[in-house]
């Protein structure tokens, strides 16, 4: 720890520091064997063999797998942009005046919150036979536009009262006072905890590989299972995971630079809207840069 | 209706595989979470360093992912166990990122004045610990905690679809003998709202138990 940061530790003595040393070397050494031991293993099932690598030097499996990722990415397209409306549309119903509009519109949340994303997706893809990416796209949209409702639903109320009662003072009408004064306000406080649910979109849209939506997962899939190349599983999974988990950490380094950049700026109060939790009656949340899981 | 009652034993093994999958996983994730919470904030450079690696590699993951790397790819390094043991590793090691962030913030709510009091009356480190950090910072994460376990018996579905029995899985064999497809969903939804209902109203009971108001 630098300086004392918790409550657990006081700043370490010479004698500690030198203690502290050691564990260090103890744990290095430890995690050293680790991974010594896997690449051991990699080595001695044969994953490094030539003709389990020869495949990504061909073109028409690079073509593939960019293909495979242009769907994902086109998949991760459309559901944030629909999801956003469908948020946008869901947190107006809650906020509403009108008690039947409020009560339909938190059912909707509610209940899409609840559901686990891959029930709807099957659900949409098995039962009202839709086509794989129109499924996916529906699924994702429907649950992340439900997380996203109270998202903005929590930004506004965060809005300090004062701001809207100042609205309403200059006869300004309900409609005025939300786009005018509040939600300006509220969507820097939200930025951070809207492109984390995007993270978590963007990792969902894997779940379309379960309904055989030609996404990058699948197009790994296709390679892994080809046995004129000694069925490169290994390699393959090498090779996707970290393009798969790069796109998400960049897009979760993101929110924490736009949650780090609102916290300094002095225009926003140092309001932190929580990303909204899965389907819970639970009080409380996580911290706002976390991708959800 | 008749389609609970007809195949009443097939969604019962799968409600039940769920329940099983959920519960064997939280206690990995658990368990794991507070391992990997406690190296995150150790005072040894290279504990920490391998838990921000595992969280931030973690929740970057796709799930979807996961289990295909861990369920197809493990067996090829001549790991073979059951699914539903890989599938509870998944799971587990998965939530775990998610429990150890919960955790370490429980533990960064806690003041520094706490820890400096109760070593200014002499207490060493495992009792400043066991006596006054970790009770204030277990009352704070039981929300935090509980909604991540919620999402844990959600994503346990992704399971059913690397054929592990649970809730899901069982629409293939009651669709194969045609019954109403959406009344099949129907009953496989209330299943899952069974589960994260009862983890909601457990936690809800902690929370009024133990939990603090702040």
């Amino acid at each position: 720890m630098t300086g004392a940061a918790s409550a657990l530790y006081d700043i370490p003595g010479p004698a500690t520091r030198r203690r502290h040393v050691a564990y260090g070397v103890l744990s290095t050494v430890v995690l050293l064997a680790l991974v010594a031991w896997i690449l051991y293993l990699l080595f001695d099932t044969g994953q490094f063999t030539s003709t389990k690598w020869m495949p990504f030097a061909y073109k028409g499996i690079q073509e593939l797998l960019l293909r495979g990722l242009g769907n994902t990415l086109k998949a991760f397209g459309i559901a944030a942009v629909l999801s956003l409306a469908l948020g946008g549309l869901l947190a107006t119903g809650r906020l509403s005046e009108h008690r039947p509009v409020r009560w339909a519109a938190t059912f909707v949340v509610e209940f899409f919150r609840a559901m686990p994303v891959l029930v709807m997706i099957f659900f949409i893809f098995v039962a009202l036979k839709v086509q794989p990416l129109p499924a996916l796209v529906a699924g994702l949209t429907l649950y992340n536009g439900s997380v996203l409702a109270e998202v903005f639903r929590a930004g506004v109320n965060a809005v300090e009262r004062g701001q809207k009662e100042a609205a309403f003072a200059l006869g300004m009408r309900k409609t005025q006072v939300m786009t005018y004064v509040l939600v300006p306000q509220a969507v820097r406080a939200m930025l951070p905890a809207i492109i984390s649910q995007l993270v978590v979109a963007l990792k969902d849209t894997s779940l379309g590989y379960l309904i055989t939506y030609e996404e990058f997962l699948h197009a790994g899939k296709l390679i892994a299972s080809n046995l004129d190349y000694d069925l490169p599983f290994i390699p393959v999974v090498m090779v996707i995971s970290p393009i798969y988990i790069g796109m998400c950490m960049l897009l979760s380094w993101f929110a924490g630079w736009v949650s780090r950049r609102e916290q300094r700026s002095p225009k926003t109060e140092a309001v932190v809207i929580a990303a909204a939790g899965p389907g819970t009656l639970l009080p409380g949340g996580e911290p706002p840069t976390a991708p959800r899981p | 209706m008749n389609v609970l009652t007809d195949n009443f034993p097939t969604y019962w093994e799968g409600f039940l595989g769920t329940v099983q999958l959920t519960v064997y996983s939280s206690l990995l994730a658990l368990v794991l979470g507070f391992v990997i919470a406690s190296f995150r904030v150790a005072p040894v450079a290279a504990l920490r360093f391998f838990g921000t690696a595992w969280v931030t590699v973690l929740r970057n993951t796709p799930l979807t992912l996961l289990f295909f790397a861990v369920l197809l790819g493990l067996p090829r390094f001549g790991l073979v166990l059951p699914f539903e043991v890989f599938a509870v590793l998944a799971l587990g090691c998965y939530t775990s990122a998610f429990i150890c962030e919960a955790l370490r913030s429980g533990i960064n709510t806690v003041p520094t004045g706490q820890g400096e009091a109760a070593r200014s009356l002499g207490m060493n480190f495992r009792q400043t610990l066991s006596l006054v950090v970790l009770p204030q910072a277990f009352r704070s994460v039981i929300p935090p905690v509980g909604s991540t376990l919620i999402a844990l018996a959600k994503n346990s579905a992704i399971a059913g679809a690397f054929s592990v029995t649970e809730l899901l899985g069982t629409y293939k064999t009651i669709n194969e003998l045609g019954y109403n497809i959406v009344w099949t969903f129907v009953w496989i939804a209330a299943g899952y709202l069974v589960i994260t209902l009862a983890i909601s109203a457990l936690f809800n009971l902690l929370e009024r138990t133990w939990g603090v108001a702040r």
